[in-house]
């Protein structure tokens, strides 16, 4: 079959990201053809405030060099501007008389300055500020002149005249609004900016609106007259007063545009051959000037033009942040307010902080800040969330690192604030990764994501503690560019743009019961997959269809599949069950046989009270659990995404202060739980006194013993990040004890998404959510209940399975040759 | 040069899954994926020695169980942007019995 044939006009950041991502889904479906109006391949436009302040040169912010378009056979005209195009016969046609013909045409055009209506506009020496070329211009300006005027103090036209300041000019800054950046800043923010910025050397003239650029006797401008009369000396002026998208192209070939090329949800114009994105596109009204929505833009229109035919931009909350060295202003929202909003402000003129956060029903939609930035990120997320904030408010103010003694897993350590970080400072502990590292691959390798940054560079790609870090230091970086995703809208993985909740509502909904079934009907990328969503797949198939799904062992991770833990030599370890940490001397002693028959080097107690063999040879798993199945003893799952343990104290029927019986009641809870598969893996406690000698207040679910009952505690963590587990509920008996645990378990296993934590599931859904259902709704608990106690029923211990089973005993069998 | 050797019948190897070979220079995994197609390279990660062959299998491609590293079946290199290479062996499928030359 022949290629259909695509051609993009415009060459710039949100039409190479469009490519790329076409590229990834479908590789061959195109034959591709591009038209750049520039002579340079795509390059980072948002760092071309550092190449003229001096900081990075052109070379350096290049993002796909020429190589990448030969490599993916992309045919690539540089510096040809399209002139026509002829929809009839599906053609383009360049300047130069070049011409191409398309099945899909995708416009990328971008926007041009807007450049004032006034007399002596079009004198040499009268630039916007847009491309390689306009900076190449004022830098050869800084080199043979002295003055130097910006119209319009937006984000761009400060860093224009913060750059020609750097780079030795007089500079001017004409405005005609009140305050400079009033797009993005407050009247308080930005006149603590415009003094800095005045401090610098930079001088302002607001209110004031230019009337004439005059010609001096080299027929270059000499001046720039106000409205005022007054005169201001320039021997170059840049028009920084706005930007256009570049509709004519479209609206000549008889598209509908208004400021830009009027798009829908699928960035389809009303052409549906033609597709229009980035900045040149009107989406719902709004035509973006900012990076990180066209990242968003080229995401779904790549996944139509690949003909997935799934995914829909319905527009972005921006933010912004002003590349200027040493000052830090961020903006985002409804940073104004208005008569219905309340405002939290921090005002210190002389230590120059400025933070003013604007809310409305309990919730973010504005915020400014002047001098620390540094929770512009955590801000910006907490106002796209739409999370409430209620229980925040006295802490908000001072930001991330004060609320992260509160909530679970925002930072590494306390340690929060990216920008501050020396180069040096260990980010990812498990891999050894330091912010230079990540922040030089972000910058050579032109990252944008965390996933990308996962990719390269290994950190946050093990533990994943330190990913909050690692998506502050990505927004320091990139600053603008930067578009933080929503956790629970993340894809699974690369292989489906279906998240966890997507997923697994389909299989509840569609009764689909194996992963081919789940991947053909959510139209999965791959043909089966990956080691990210194979496993997540069986998970939801298995809890959602108890009985009826089949295990499918090779999409187990390998602990799960051999039911014994992998080690760093490939040898294993095996945890037999000991229920609530209590044992017989007949099962120590069929221990101690396994460990002197199969020279087991290393006998070990764990934290969850019973006992390891590590040092397994492969091999040898079978016969070792043969051995300890003679003696009654199962498998302990230590391996699983499952049951761990129940830790126990001894609780009344030893100790002095005990008032509840914690042992038995730990080996009620264990037997009960015996095969439970989870979304991450579970850890139970039960003491017997408020002393609490079995840690339960770091538990998934922790069970104390009072003297007139037992108090339940929920979503506790002792790992990566502490979390004390939050009061439940009190009950009296030992039977309502097994049925709220198992209740809380049961919703945990239905909502949970793949490898979260309960101490997640409950931070994303709320305590209270979870208190309406186990508490206040008593049929749903008990329903709850009974379908945990269903889909335990049966269960057949792993290792007496494969003992038994000569099929699954030949899969630890080694071939000879 | 070649030193075919029958390993086994197709059916013993699970569907993306593996089966480990014990020869004299070391384990060798050998794979069989969706398609029924079967690999064989050293059952050693590039990166620190996992054991490929308990990695989870998809495509062409397996995971490696220790940290999550992606070795192209057919080649026996990481796919990017980790580099490494891990030795290939050549195996066949003949009548529903897998034959592996080794070296």
């Amino acid at each position: 079959m022949e290629k259909l044939k695509l051609v993009m006009i415009g060459n710039g950041m949100a039409g190479c990201r469009t490519l790329e991502e076409l590229l990834k889904h479908a590789p061959d479906m195109y034959e591709i053809t591009v038209f750049g109006a520039e002579p340079h391949p795509n390059y980072n436009r948002i760092m071309l405030s550092p190449v003229l302040a001096g900081e990075m040169g052109v070379r350096d912010i290049i993002l796909n060099s020429l190589e990448w378009y030969a490599e993916h056979n992309i045919n690539l005209h540089l510096g040809k501007k399209i002139e026509r195009i002829d929809r009839i016969n599906r053609t383009v046609i360049a300047s130069d008389g070049t011409t191409a013909q398309y099945d899909r045409l995708l416009l990328a055009t971008g926007s041009s300055p807007f450049i004032l209506p006034v007399p002596g506009k079009d004198l040499p020496g009268v630039i916007g500020y847009r491309d390689i070329a306009d900076t190449n211009m004022m830098i050869e300006a800084a080199r043979l002149y002295k003055h130097a005027v910006v119209i319009g103090a937006g984000l761009l036209g400060l860093e224009a005249a913060n750059g020609m300041l750097l780079r030795g000019m007089d500079v001017t800054v004409v405005h005609i609004g009140e305050w400079i950046m009033e797009r993005q800043l407050d009247k308080a923010a930005a006149d603590m900016l415009m003094q800095s910025l005045e401090q610098k050397g930079i001088k302002f003239k607001l209110n004031a609106s230019t009337t004439e650029l005059v010609k001096g006797e080299s027929g270059r401008v000499c001046a720039l007259k106000l409205k005022s009369g007054e005169a201001l000396p320039a021997d170059i002026v840049v028009m920084a007063a706005g930007i256009r998208p570049n509709a004519e192209l479209a609206k000549n070939a008889g598209i509908h545009t208004n400021r830009g090329v009027v798009v829908n949800d699928t960035m389809q114009t009303f052409d549906p051959r033609i597709y229009a994105i980035g900045e040149c596109a009107e989406h719902r009204g709004i035509a973006y000037g900012l990076v990180a929505p066209l990242f968003e833009q080229a995401k779904v229109c790549a996944n139509h033009l690949a003909m997935h035919g799934i995914g829909r931009y319905q527009g972005s909350v921006t933010s912004t942040k002003l590349k200027v060295t040493g000052i830090d202003v961020f903006s985002a929202g409804e940073f104004m307010g208005g008569d219905d909003t309340e405002e939290i402000v921090l005002h210190d003129p002389s230590g120059g902080v400025y933070k003013k956060l604007v809310l409305k029903d309990d919730k973010l939609i504005g915020a400014v800040m002047y001098g620390d930035t540094s929770d512009g990120g955590w801000y910006f997320q907490l106002l796209k969330d739409q999370q409430s904030i209620g229980d925040m408010r006295d802490s908000l103010m001072f930001g991330e690192m004060a609320h992260a003694s509160r909530v679970g897993d925002v930072g590494h350590a306390g340690n929060n604030k990216a920008a501050m970080m020396a180069d040096t400072a260990e980010v990812c502990g498990c891999n050894g990764v330091c912010k230079g590292t990540i922040v030089k691959a972000i910058k050579e390798q032109g990252l944008f994501t965390l996933d990308e940054v996962k990719k390269h560079t290994k950190a946050a790609s093990s533990c994943g503690s330190c990913t909050g870090l690692v998506e502050q230091i990505l927004a320091s970086t990139l600053g603008g560019a930067y578009q933080q995703a929503n956790p629970s809208d993340k894809p699974i993985c690369g292989c489906t743009d279906h998240n966890h909740g997507t997923v697994r509502k389909a299989i509840v909904d569609k009764h689909l019961l194996t992963i081919p079934d789940v991947m053909k009907e959510l139209a999965w990328k791959t043909p089966n997959g990956c080691a990210t969503c194979r496993p997540a797949l069986n998970y939801y198939l298995i809890s959602s269809w108890p009985h009826e799904a089949i295990d499918d062992p090779q999409s187990r991770y390998i602990n799960e599949r051999h039911h014994a833990n992998i080690q760093k030599d490939g040898t294993y370890s095996v945890v037999p069950r000991m229920l609530g940490g209590v044992t017989t001397p007949n099962e120590l002693r069929a221990i101690a046989d396994v460990a002197d028959k199969y020279k087991v080097p290393t006998v070990k107690v764990t934290g969850g009270q019973r006992i390891d063999l590590l040092g397994l040879k492969k091999e040898d798993l079978p016969k070792i659990w043969e051995d300890l199945s003679k003696a009654g003893m199962v498998s302990g799952h230590a391996y699983g995404k499952s049951i761990r343990t129940v830790k126990t104290c001894v609780g009344s029927e030893h100790c002095r202060f005990g008032t509840q019986k914690s042992m038995s009641m730990g080996v009620k809870l264990e037997t009960m739980l015996f095969g439970m598969y989870s979304p991450h893996k579970v850890k139970l406690a039960v003491s017997g006194c408020p002393r609490n000698c079995a840690e339960a207040g770091i538990k998934d679910v922790g069970v104390i013993g009072v003297d007139s009952g037992y108090e339940i505690y929920v979503a506790g963590n002792g790992g990566i990040k502490t979390e004390v587990a939050e009061f439940l509920v009190k009950v009296s008996s030992d039977e309502e004890v097994m049925e709220y645990s198992a209740a809380f378990l049961q919703l945990y296993r239905e909502e949970g998404y793949y490898l979260e934590r309960t101490c997640h599931y409950v931070a994303r859904v709320g305590l209270d959510y979870v208190k309406k259902i186990i508490l206040d709704d008593a049929e749903r608990r008990k329903e709850l209940y009974e379908r945990m106690i269903y889909s335990l029923q049966g269960f057949e211990d792993p290792w007496l399975q494969a003992v038994k089973d000569p099929e699954i005993r030949k899969r630890y069998e080694i071939l000879a040759v | 040069m070649s030193n075919w050797k029958t390993i086994c019948d197709l059916t013993d190897i699970p569907v993306l899954g593996s089966r480990i070979v014990r020869a004299a220079s070391g384990d060798i995994a050998v794979f069989r994926n969706a398609e029924d197609e079967v690999f064989a390279v050293h059952d050693k990660c590039p990166h620190k020695g996992g054991p490929l062959s308990q990695g989870i299998v998809h495509g062409k491609s397996v995971t490696c169980p220790l940290h999550s590293w992606k070795i192209g079946l057919d080649t026996g290199e990481a796919q990017a942007p980790d580099i490494g290479c891990t030795k290939k062996f050549d195996v066949k499928v003949e009548n529903g019995v897998v034959l592996l030359n080794v070296m």
